[in-house]
């Protein structure tokens, strides 16, 4: 099994769709939620999540082609 | 004297051994140096910071390493100059220019950050550091790891120029060019620092990295007679800057160091194509939304800044406010401040010059207040922002005759 942590944003047309459930119940992996603020037209999500690595990857695949932007927990690790 | 307290939660509070580590375990918050100000109170005087060095050391008790810098012995006490033709120009009382554009060695205000985090990183007992940058923190980091005989990985895009390599390769590294696109690249980084023992100075080494950028705030103190000024205009990228001048404000605060009452309004300064902070500010809100860089201000381009929440907080609790800079406008800031103080500064800086200039407009800083503009890198590493806007104004033959014809010319056009 592998981890991850991960900081989800979702735009605001994401808002009402069951994202994370989709990731649990398609993908098989397990998440912990640490720290969240989702309102009506925002949010993100600070979550570890536990799996086997394919699906891991095709999880966060899937969340970006959604449209949901995944970043590791320390944003942009990339600085100028 | 004890004066380290560990870490401490930003969020939740939770306290931390220190350790290299930079997220809490249990809510996934930042890390950030606590320490014992009552062991620091009547230890750290005014006296005791002006027998120091000429150096951001002097300021070493209110840093977060335990015994002497063992890189980067000159870094920091960079002019603060009072500009009275900037002033001038912009119908203003008092405007100073806090210059990390001389920093030394590497040109930028991330010396500063890159001395803390490389000395604690032997303080740690590491023998390598890395970081993953495109710009000024990559020439820092390689600078100070080749001072201190460490290793040193600088992860970069691969698509990056080769002109901006150069400031970063003449040190010795090992460069590791990622293909990819950014948000890739950005994953990899993050799994490399969690992976390997490294110091990843803006990742494992960020709770004491970012200190170091506390003294350009103390300087600024120190160098106005301890007396706080009306506004600071501070360039944000990944946030981390402003939060850290204002902690210094208050610490000075907290040791009894100031002259009179706290009374400086923090102010953002972003690029409009990378301004999620100030957007924060205007639109008055919490959540940061992140954004694609679109932007010739490369040195702030962060679309999704770690900090751009306490950047927010941190012009709300001190009254202060954002603004915006176009392409153009950032280009004219920098021409404005090169034409009247001598001074050529990078992208940023024009963002800053710029800001502080529509915010003057605006009247959310008043033309008799003072007012501290941060100038944090040297124009001379990224001269091709200006390679459209500036000419030679006159060609010619080597005779005194032609030149007489030239130079009347010129005088025409101008008169």
């Amino acid at each position: 099994m592998a981890r991850t942590r991960v900081r989800l944003t979702f735009p605001t047309a994401l808002i009402q769709e069951p994202i994370v459930y989709r990731l649990v119940k398609d993908f098989d992996i397990v998440i912990n939620i640490r720290r969240a603020d989702v309102t009506a037209d925002h949010g993100w999500m600070a979550l570890e999540l536990e799996g086997d690595e394919g699906a891991l990857e095709r999880g966060v695949k899937w969340l970006r082609d959604r449209g949901v932007q995944v970043d590791p927990l320390e944003r942009d690790v990339i600085v100028p | 004297m004890e004066k380290l307290n560990g870490l401490r939660c930003r969020e939740c509070g939770r306290h931390y051994p220190a350790a290299p580590v930079h997220v809490c375990e249990f809510c996934f918050g930042p890390l950030e140096v606590d320490y014992h100000y009552d062991a620091l109170k009547g230890v750290v005087t005014r006296e005791s910071i002006a027998a120091g060095p000429p150096s951001m050391w002097r300021y070493r008790d209110l840093l977060p390493i335990e015994g002497d810098a063992a890189v980067g012995h000159h870094v920091g006490f960079t002019p603060l100059i009072r500009a009275k033709n900037l002033a001038d120009e912009l119908g203003c009382r008092e405007v100073w220019v806090k210059n990390d554009s001389v920093c030394h060695p590497t040109w930028s205000f991330k010396d500063r950050v890159v001395a803390v985090a490389v000395t604690k990183a032997l303080e740690f007992g590491f023998d390598t550091v890395a970081c993953a940058s495109t710009g000024n923190l990559a020439n820092s980091v390689a600078a100070h790891a080749a001072e201190g005989r460490l290793k040193s990985y600088i992860f970069i895009p691969a698509d990056l120029e080769q002109g901006k390599i150069l400031g970063t390769l003449v040190y010795s590294p090992t460069l590791v060019a990622v293909h990819g696109t950014y948000d890739e690249v950005n994953r990899l980084c993050s799994e490399i620092a969690d992976k390997y023992r490294w110091a990843f100075v803006n990742v494992n080494f960020r709770p004491y990295y970012s200190e170091g950028s506390k003294s350009y705030g103390f300087e600024i103190i120190e160098q106005l007679g301890w007396r706080t000024p009306g506004h600071i205009v501070v360039p944000c990228a990944g946030g981390s800057l402003i939060t850290k001048i204002w902690k210094a404000i208050k610490e000075l605060k907290t040791l009894g160091l100031l002259e009179g009452p706290v009374r400086t309004k923090m102010h953002a300064a972003q690029a409009l194509g990378c301004g999620p902070i100030v957007t924060m500010i205007k639109n008055d809100t919490d959540v940061l939304v992140p954004v694609r860089p679109n932007t010739i201000a490369k040195s702030l381009a962060i679309g999704n800044p770690a900090d751009g929440y306490y950047a927010y907080k941190t012009t709300k609790e001190s009254g202060g406010s954002g603004e915006h800079a176009t392409d153009e406008e950032i280009i004219e800031g920098m021409l404005l401040l090169a034409r009247t103080e001598g001074i050529f500064t990078e992208t940023a800086g024009g963002v800053t010059v710029a800001a502080a200039k529509k915010l003057i407009e605006r009247g959310v800083i008043p033309r008799d207040e003072s007012i501290v503009i941060c100038v944090t890198g040297n124009g001379l590493k990224t001269p091709d922002a200006l390679q459209d806007r500036l000419q030679t104004h006159a060609k010619i033959k080597p005779s005194l005759s032609a030149f007489d014809r030239a130079l009347a010319e010129l005088k025409s056009q101008t008169s």
